[in-house]
């Protein structure tokens, strides 16, 4: 396990905490009347910001510093919180979360620099720098109690950045959002108490929530217990995703948002829900995650087809875009319970290129909507003429959602494809329509509104994008290009982490059709105390049957 | 004396001793020991504290000029309240080994359990007193009277919590009971005030009598009323027709249920909780609910431990409908008080699940609750007291409306209460959820624990919208205006033009005048929102809670 002289995910989690804090102060205020043009608090944002980019120097600092190849947690920090229940406040990160700690590190400065805001900036930049704090440690959090708090606790800040600055229907938008996924938390609350409770005797009668050590013992777990309790997690996180049946939520949310705000809830939130599946659903009940996987599989399946369709008769550019969430995170679901390494790894990487697209699309939807006031697609077209800069960059991104080779949404589509394929051809057959519709939607979408004869005097003359838009979004742009040339650093991260797990699910199921040749590529599984050591040798079914058959 | 009147009961028997001071008792005149009780004063220091507090107060007043200290009256009361919390604390230190906390001729238990309620109702009685004395000097209410009776109330509340015998718990309700129906009607002025006195004082005494049938029943079965004696005998005999000992049981859960404002005994909640003086209410939602389940703790988990097959599926669904009725019925209300009269209803749902798990974790989980939300729930009647403005003129939900703007550190107090009534982590009321829902699923009761985390979610519908109303201001641009900001609460699609004629009915005016928070409810909202976040972030009454699961 490799570690630091200094408390490096303790800083990545309490350094936004801290700003937020900060800029909540109520001295801001009296200073912001004062400055900037449109009452816009330029002070108290260019602090805000100022936290926000530290904190990407640090998380870049942990990516340069993560070792390439393991598969544990690394720089785990452990200390007790509540000793009566046996909660330990521990933060620890693998290949999985480190590259979507890294987005979310990347996605917030540029939502809190790039977009207008109006309004009361101190409060905004506080939920934001709020809502980083505890993006980071759901997804850097080794206690599942801390798991679950911290994933709440983002509907705090998330409703009141819907609530306060969101568009007309905002506060219906928040109360929902809010109301949804409390709902489905329920569930969650309940499985993880569960699960602890029925771990308690296997850990000496004493109840943990260490996310390591119910690991360990979960796999002995009666295998009905095992079902269920993924049951539990399935739905909870199937409503924050939100996989379709559960999706309604959703389109509402993500159009009221300010854009900001839709930039964090599409890129990151719900990363929450898809990073739950995999750490509490697939990691800490494989058998029940193997038993429910065709389950998963024809839930993404449907919801990448008629997610398609919807989205597909769309009339407005950001109701089109909020769709479209839905079929990339059934993708993404499709990857992860393929149980293929290729698929599962290519579903984490469809989470971080969702981050980055999903992040810059919403941008520059949003300074359309600050231009023209409207989104709805009778309403514009032809805006290439007067902003062609902008039509560039945004065909950019577009391409990336659709999943041209070279850029980054090629490289997770086709793994997830051809994982998928490895184990369940059938889905991977109706996967494939995503990317034919995906095509569909964002082409013609982009037709409706860049091309074609200017029909509306509004749109002749619509300022281009500006220099600091285009800042804003570059990084993002460059994330894009970047791991569509060169995935290589983060599949040497991901993939030994991801078939970690898979090891796992084949050990627990040795029916769950994890090809042979997948967890094979498994490199430097450490020994150290973090992870347990799969059987090395591989008489395949007698050592996983024993193992399996512990429980 | 007490030798000639025992050897004049027992016919003159020769060989009755009795030694001077009556430290022992031998002879024959032992049957008749029980007319000489040897009173051990420590274990009843809270209840003296608060009589004679009460008293004294009475005695003072009746000495003084009327009039004469505005602030003398509350700051006494604190005092007797700090007083009775310092000997509860004592006490805690102080509680007997097991099986010798019954005093006072098996009267009166003596144990972490009782003096953890002490120190609730003490702490109770401390934050009521403080918020009161702004509420009735606005409303030319102040008086001695009003102290009094909080004193008597939390005396009978904390006798409740001690009594060691179903009659001892009657008389504990009896004097609670009494002093809140009076201090319902405190407000002469109000009409809705008396009308709560009197609401609350018809049902209560009705499910007085039921409880005092369930006593009578419970004693004709068992052959006494001593809680201890009862759980023994259970424990030994099967009866071969428990009728009568169920139905017994049935009318002690009802008269409690009752007190603690539980599904379907609720009826009175709402009304009284509207009418009576808002201080009041807090006090009331807090002392009585506390008092309520001290008793059926006492009863249910304690002397019917054998029962529980029994009140254990009784109590899940008086629960289940707490939460649910109380969550729902709360979103549809629209009078501020009204909504968290429901709320409450709902917490004592949260709470029966902590009691319906019959454990030791149930117990010092719905100890928990009951703990940290009598700070939440004083708290939040504090607000709802200063919002309202004098003589509770804007009662609707629409007072709270723009609070951000006109006062914002009293936002931000309400909106750290709101969460914790929801359950939202980092506040003592999610650790409180937490703890019930575990003790709750450790019985293997998972579709109870999933119903209450879904009513959980219902219910942070009504706390968002009131945060969502104090943080929303008119004319910040939005498309949804004034009265978007309410319809979006009620009536969640109708946006512009559906919600119109509900918001017009119930927002008469938006307040737009600064709101006045006087220094004493400062001080209550800084105990209190300090309390839930501390208690929220390490939860250090956990322990408290663990150690006071001694029932019997």
């Amino acid at each position: 396990m490799k570690t630091t002289g200094i408390p490096l995910l303790n800083i990545i989690v309490f350094l936004p905490l801290a700003g937020a804090i900060v800029c909540m102060l109520p001295f801001w205020s009296s200073w912001s009347r004062t400055s900037g043009p449109d009452h816009e608090p330029t002070l108290v944002r260019n602090v805000g910001l100022a936290f926000a980019l530290v904190e990407l120097g640090f998380v870049a600092y942990l990516v340069a510093d993560f070792p390439g190849g393991a598969a544990g947690f690394q720089f785990i920090s452990s200390h007790s919180w509540i000793g009566t229940f046996g909660i330990r406040w521990a933060l620890g990160v693998d290949g999985i979360s480190l590259f979507l700690v890294a987005m979310t590190a990347l996605l917030f400065p540029v939502a809190m620099f790039g977009p207008k805001l109006r309004g009361n900036g101190r409060s905004f930049m506080g939920w934001m720098l709020l809502l980083e704090a505890a993006c980071m440690a759901t997804f850097l959090s080794l206690d599942v109690f801390v798991f679950f708090i911290m994933f709440e606790i983002t509907l705090v800040p998330g409703y009141f950045v819907v609530a306060g600055w969101g568009g007309a229907r905002r506060n219906y938008a928040a109360m929902k959002f809010f109301i949804y996924t409390f709902a489905g938390s329920a569930f969650l609350f309940v499985a993880i108490i569960a699960l602890v409770f029925l771990a308690a005797p296997h850990n000496g009668g004493h109840e943990t929530f260490s996310l390591i050590t119910l690991a360990k013992i979960s796999s002995s777990l009666p295998h009905s217990d095992q079902v269920l309790i993924f049951c539990g997690f399935a739905i909870a996180f199937a409503v924050k995703i939100p996989l379709v049946p559960f999706h309604s939520w959703l389109p509402d949310t993500y159009t009221e948002a300010p854009t900001a705000g839709s930039m964090i809830l599409a890129g990151i939130l719900f990363k929450l829900g898809a990073y739950g599946l995999l750490r509490l659903g697939i990691y800490l009940v494989p058998r029940g995650a193997a038993d429910m996987a065709p389950v998963m599989l024809t839930l993404a399946a449907v919801g990448i087809v008629y997610g398609s369709m919807i989205t597909i008769m769309q009339k407005d550019l950001k109701r089109l875009v909020a769709y479209a969430s839905i079929v990339d995170v059934a993708f993404i679901v499709l990857g992860f319970f393929a149980f293929s390494s290729q698929a599962a790894t290519g579903g984490v990487l469809e989470m971080v290129n969702h981050g980055l697209t999903t992040g810059a699309i919403f941008f520059l939807v949003g300074i359309i909507w600050e231009r023209r006031g409207t989104l709805r697609f009778s309403d514009l077209g032809g805006l290439q003429k007067s902003m062609p800069v902008f039509a560039a960059i945004f065909l950019a991104v577009v391409m990336s959602a659709v999943g041209l080779p070279g850029l980054n949404g090629f490289v997770g589509e086709f793994l997830v494809l051809a994982g998928t394929f490895l184990t369940h051809r059938w889905w991977a057959v109706v996967g494939t329509v995503a990317i034919i519709t995906g095509a569909i939607y964002l082409l013609w979408a982009y037709q409706r509104v860049f091309q074609g004869r200017v029909l509306n005097p509004a749109n002749e003359n619509v300022r281009d994008i500006t220099w600091r838009e285009i800042t804003a979004v570059t990084p993002l742009l460059i994330g894009i290009v970047f791991l569509g040339i060169y995935p290589k650093p983060f599949l040497d991260r991901v993939t030994p982490s991801v078939n970690y797990l898979l090891q796992r699910v084949e050990i627990a199921a040795p029916n769950a059709h994890v090809p042979a040749s997948t967890t094979k590529l498994s490199v430097n599984v450490p020994d150290d105390q973090n992870v347990e050591t799969p059987p090395t040798t591989v008489p395949a079914a007698s050592s996983a049957n024993q193992s399996g058959g512990a429980g | 004396m007490i030798a000639h009147l025992v050897s004049q009961t027992t016919g003159g028997a020769a060989k009755c001793t009795i030694s001077p001071g009556g430290v022992s008792v031998s002879g024959l005149c032992q049957q008749a020991a029980s007319l000489h009780i040897n009173v051990e004063y420590r274990s009843i220091l809270p209840v003296l504290a608060l009589t004679i507090g009460g008293l004294a107060l009475l005695a003072l007043s009746a000495v003084l000029p009327k009039r004469s200290r505005r602030w003398l009256y509350p700051v006494l009361t604190v005092v007797v309240g700090a007083v009775t919390l310092g000997l509860s604390i004592w006490q805690w230190y102080n509680v007997p080994p097991a099986k010798q906390g019954i005093d006072i001729g098996g009267q009166v238990f003596f144990d972490h359990f009782s003096v953890l309620f002490s120190m609730l109702i003490a702490v109770a009685v401390i934050l009521s007193a403080i918020a009161s004395a702004s509420y009735l000097q606005r409303e030319r209410l102040d008086g001695v009277e009003a102290y009094v009776l909080m004193l008597m109330s939390a005396t009978g509340a904390v006798l409740m919590a001690e009594a060691a015998t179903l009659i001892m718990l009657f008389l504990g309700l009896e004097i609670m009971s009494i002093a809140l129906y009076v201090m319902a009607a405190y407000h002469r002025r109000r009409t809705q005030s008396g009308e709560a006195g009197l609401k609350y004082f018809l049902l209560g005494s009705f499910s007085s009598a039921l409880f005092l049938y369930g006593i009578a029943l419970v004693y004709g079965a068992t052959g006494s009323v001593s809680l201890a004696i009862i759980r023994d005998y259970l424990s030994l005999n099967i009866l071969a027709n428990p009728g009568i000992l169920l139905a017994g049981l049935a009318l002690l859960i009802v008269g409690l249920g009752f007190k603690v404002g539980a599904v379907p005994f609720h009826f009175w909640t709402p009304d009284v909780y509207q009418g009576s003086p808002t201080p009041f209410t807090g006090y009331m939602a807090a002392v009585a609910k506390a008092a309520g389940f001290a008793g059926l703790l006492r009863i249910t988990v304690g002397a019917f431990t054998y029962q529980q097959t029994d009140w254990r599926p009784i109590i899940w669904i008086i629960s289940v409908l707490s939460m649910v009725v109380g969550s729902v019925l709360a979103i549809a209300s629209k009078d501020l008080k009204r909504m968290l009269a429901y709320s409450s209803i709902s917490q004592a749902g949260y709470v029966l699940v902590g009691v319906q798990a019959g454990t030791a974790t149930g117990t010092s989980a719905a100890l928990f609750y009951l703990f940290t939300y009598t700070f939440i729930v004083i708290g939040s009647f504090a607000v709802v007291d200063v919002v309202q403005g004098v003589g509770e003129g804007r009662p609707g939900i629409g007072a709270i409306r723009g609070l951000s703007r006109r006062h914002p550190g009293l936002a931000a107090a309400m909106l750290v209460l709101l969460l914790a009534q929801a359950g939202v982590p980092f506040t003592s009321g999610f650790i409180g959820k937490f703890y019930v829902i575990q003790a709750s699923v450790q019985q293997g009761q998972y579709y109870l624990a999933v119903i209450a985390m879904v009513a959980a979610a219902a219910a942070a519908f009504f706390y968002l919208r009131l945060a969502l109303l104090m943080y929303s201001a008119p004319g910040d641009g939005s498309v949804e205006g004034d009265l978007g900001v309410f319809s979006a609460g009620l009536e969640p699609v109708a946006s512009l033009d559906g919600g119109r004629a509900t918001a017009v009915a119930v927002l008469e005016a938006p307040p737009t005048e600064a709101v006045y928070v006087p220094a004493s409810i400062t001080l209550v909202l800084l105990i209190t929102v300090g309390f839930t976040v501390v208690a929220g972030l390490t939860p250090f009454t956990i322990d408290f809670a663990k150690a006071a699961t001694t029932l019997l």
